[in-house]
């Protein structure tokens, strides 16, 4: 295994040869490091996994009984030849990009990333390598987020309209990260905080941690949907328009995705807002990112992987398309992110 | 600006009807008259002309956003909308200049004559000084393109909400031949006198398709049947000595169709005809294919040869105004009499005919008529209560289409592309195939039909079954069976199949189905004799 690569691409997922471990596999393997909790990503079936200390909780709480240790950011494991280390992705809270270096020579896999302090997750922390994986679920020059509180004073100011029109606002976001995100986002000078059940779930995991969010309640079948006057209600976007959110009377819809940066998108959804925010780097993000890691080849994994490379092969850099299947930011119902 | 960006953003954000037409209301109370005069004038499609070119546009914005211009031309095939794609790649900047809407049109339509870089001067400041909407409505008006998720239906409700006048005559002063160079607020809305011009053609009343069985409409000599030709719909008006042809789309066709000058002989002025242009040369016994038609329609002037060809006759089936009086008022049953007298007169060489009623002594007699449709080069059937008025816009129910059922075959998905605008991010336009021998021969493309749960199921199979992929497109593993529905079939010697479909959408997806089980090119070879 003299010259075999630091990482190769196989069926089962990214390899280490070198260490005989898997990042992020998605078929069953020996051992799997795993850079976030998201669904793509930490997948069931392996033996054993390694996980930072923050992601692992919700991997259990998705994953059920699984072997699994934890890892602080920065701190290095040796795993057979390879020299391993954990280092913040800013995707959401304990998420990673996967150092990994054989013979001097490093490679970071990133999973999912972001590059703007969120408040919440760990902020990205570049890390110089040889070789950088990254995703590109936003890799056009179209996508260009605005600052969080710009987007904060959006949502607040449709909640508070809402409110004033006697309207339950309701937010849709995923279990895992955006929904903690916004929560952390919202006013609460404007009105109670109400969660669904599947997002109240994540919170608790995340508050038993020790990050801190703001107060919320249940809102779940017990709860009286008209005790709460200017409520926004924090819920996944499949509990949009059922049963439940019915049972609150005049309400008005809103989703939260980078996706709504464009127009067709924002549109096609049935709701009656849609904000630009995302967990994802943006064209800035992911070319800063990419700059800092001082890496020459870059391999893309996905999103608009062709058009990415290509233009990463224009600038300069040597990079080529990987096919996996992680899926990126998904505006499916039970989407991954 | 500013005004008029938030009026846009309250449409285009809001799903709901009532929110829409309140948010325009509202503008249409506090405007100043030269900024709502050109609101109704864009949000009816009277839009300014293009003042720099599309391709310019592009190099500029690629050149502002410091991109190569192959990626600014990825990320529009991926946006699907240029003014917006412009929009969101230019740095981010927040509005400062606050012009009203008239006046950036003025200065849009001021620069029309000045030499290039005087214009991409404009251009760039513009785009400097403007931030999110704003830029983006710029950008729409530069382009000449302006699209708003507003019907003619709905903005007339705001404007009779706005001025208290009833939504009917709003509707008619609104139609024909005005623009904001030639009238004003007042003029166009107000003043008592609607002194329109000769040319003002009558909102066309539209019919809903009918759902269920004709049973239900009640008695039966109540109701007229026709034949729904596929044709276009138009209004042939005679007034002031003079004659104009306007399309449903409210496009002014008199040049397009020089046959019908004749009928200013035998008919007399002050009157307007509802009716169908269809291409039906002498002897035959049924109009053309629409293909025919649109060859004449695609033409501004039209060759002696093409004209011998393919003359366009109106087969009129309403009449509006009669002596120079709006009739619309007055029972179909009337209006039809009246019609019926002045064809009379016409004669039989006369590029004008009257559309037939059909007769029928049941609705089991009638729905087996309807199953000839094709054979007539019809759609279906028209039914029209006998005592209906002429009203404006679609309107439910006094007159229903009651169309064919469409083709069908079920063909194998084996090329998947990823939408733009409302889908880019899932695949959404799909190649299908049928059967030739044991190869899978693609015959056509289609894009609507499902769900979006469906579009995100299929979208997620996709990405797991790539074979190949070409770019934006990708060969997946025949697998997948759908139901194709069509309007019609022609043969073609562009697609490699030798046809080509008219109006073709995915009806189902049959999950049922193994793809040995799909049509196959014989099943079309056979559907082309029968209907092509
Ligand atoms: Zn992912
Ligand atoms: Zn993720």
């Amino acid at each position: 295994m003299t010259n075999a690569p630091v990482l190769s691409f196989t069926e089962n997922g990214i390899y280490c040869a070198a260490g005989d471990f898997y990042i992020d596999p998605w078929r069953p393997v020996d051992r799997a490091l795993i850079t976030h909790g998201h669904s793509d990503h930490a997948r069931w079936g392996m033996q054993r996994y390694l996980a930072t200390h923050i992601a692992l909780p919700v991997m259990r709480h998705r994953l059920g009984d699984i072997t699994a240790e934890g890892i602080g950011y920065g701190e290095i494991r040796r795993i057979g030849d390879a020299k391993v280390s954990f280092h913040p992705a800013g995707h959401v809270p304990g998420s990673a990009q996967i150092r990994v270096e054989v013979k001097g020579e490093v490679w970071v896999a990133s999973g999912d990333y972001k590059v703007v302090d969120d408040g919440l997750s760990d902020p990205f922390s570049p890390v110089e390598c040889h070789s950088f994986i990254t995703e590109s679920t936003f890799g056009l020059p179209v996508f260009n987020w605005a600052d969080q509180t710009t987007v904060a004073a959006e949502i607040n100011a449709w909640w508070a309209t809402c409110a004033a029109n006697g309207k339950t606002a309701f937010l849709g976001a995923y279990a895992l990260g955006k929904a903690q995100r916004l929560l952390t986002m919202l006013d609460p000078a404007i009105g109670p905080i109400l969660t669904h059940t599947a997002i109240e779930n994540t919170n608790r995991i995340i508050r038993d941690q020790g990050i801190a969010l703001p107060d919320t309640i249940l809102a779940n079948a017990e709860l009286d949907p008209k005790s709460h006057p200017n409520a926004i209600v924090l819920a996944p976007p499949s509990a949009l328009g059922s049963a439940w959110s019915k049972g609150f009377g005049a309400q008005e819809t809103a989703f939260a995705s980078g996706w709504m940066a464009i127009r067709g998108v924002r549109r096609r959804r049935v709701g009656d807002r849609g904000f630009v925010i995302s967990d994802h780097a943006d064209w800035g993000g992911l070319m800063s990112a990419i700059r800092e890691t001082g890496a020459e080849n870059i391999y893309v994994t996905h999103g608009y992987t062709e058009v990415f490379s290509r233009y990463l092969n224009d600038s300069g850099w040597t990079a080529q398309v990987v096919p996996t299947q992680f899926e990126g930011e998904s505006l499916d119902k039970d989407g991954t992110e | 600006m500013k005004r008029f960006a938030q009026l846009f953003t309250a449409i285009d954000q809001s799903t709901k009807t009532n929110t829409k037409v309140a948010a325009l209301a509202d503008y249409f109370e506090q405007a100043h008259d030269p900024d709502r005069l050109w609101t109704i004038a864009l949000f009816s499609g009277r839009r300014p002309k293009r003042a720099v070119t599309t391709t310019k546009l592009r190099e500029w914005a690629a050149e502002q956003a410091g991109i190569p211009l192959w990626l600014f031309e990825e990320s529009y095939s991926i946006v699907g909308d240029l003014a917006e794609t412009i929009a969101l790649v230019l740095p981010a900047t927040v509005t400062h200049d606050d012009k009203p809407l008239s006046d950036w049109i003025k200065s849009l339509r001021e620069i029309y004559t000045q030499p290039e870089d005087a214009r991409k001067d404009f251009v760039l400041k513009a785009w400097a000084t403007l931030g999110g909407t704003e830029r983006f409505i710029f950008n729409k008006l530069i382009t000449g393109g302006f699209r708003v998720g507003i019907s003619q239906k709905l903005m007339t409700r705001a404007l009779a909400r706005a001025t208290d006048k009833p939504e009917a005559e709003l509707a008619h002063r609104l139609m024909g031949n005005w623009h904001p160079d030639t009238t004003t607020w007042h003029q166009l809305v107000e003043a008592d006198d609607a002194s329109a011009d000769a040319s003002r053609p009558y909102p066309f009343y539209l019919a809903y398709g009918l759902e269920s069985s004709p049973d239900d409409l009640g008695e039966l000599s109540q109701w007229r049947a026709e034949w729904k030709w596929d044709g276009i719909r138009g209004q042939l008006i005679r007034r002031d000595g003079q004659y104009f042809v306007w399309s449903r789309g409210e496009e002014l066709m008199t040049d397009r169709f020089p046959e019908l000058a004749r009928t200013v002989d035998f008919i007399p002025d002050g009157t307007v005809l509802d009716g169908e242009l269809l291409v039906w040369p002498d002897g035959q016994p049924t109009p053309a294919s629409f293909n025919t038609l649109q060859a004449r329609i695609g033409r501004k002037t039209v060759p002696k040869k093409l004209l011998a060809d393919a003359p366009v006759v109106l087969h009129a089936y309403d009449l509006l105004e009669w002596q120079g009086q709006d009739i619309r008022t007055r029972p179909f049953s009337e209006r039809r009499a009246l019609l019926e007298k002045l064809s009379a007169v016409v004669p039989a060489e006369a590029p004008l005919r009257i559309s037939p009623q059909l007769e029928f002594s049941s609705w089991e007699a009638l729905a087996e008529i309807r199953t000839t449709a094709r054979e007539a080069q019809a759609e279906g059937l028209m039914l029209k209560r006998v005592d209906s008025p002429y009203l404006a816009g679609r309107k439910k129910g006094d007159w229903w289409k009651w169309k064919l059922d469409p083709l069908t075959v079920d063909a194998v998905m084996i090329y998947a592309q990823s939408g733009s605008g409302r889908r880019a991010n899932l695949f959404t336009d799909f190649t299908f195939a049928v059967w030739d021998g044991n190869d899978l021969i693609p015959f056509t493309k289609a894009y609507s039909g499902l769900t979006d749960a469906e579009f995100r199921k299929i979208t997620a199979w996709v990405r797991k079954n790539t074979l190949e992929r070409f770019g934006p497109v990708r060969k997946v593993t025949p697998h997948h069976v759908f139901e194709i529905a069509f309007e019609g079939i022609q043969r073609s010697t562009r697609h490699k199949s030798g046809v080509a479909l008219r109006f073709p959408r995915m009806l189902r997806w049959r999950q049922d189905k193994p793809i040995q089980e799909a049509n196959s090119l014989d099943d079309l070879e056979d559907m082309l004799r029968i209907y092509g």
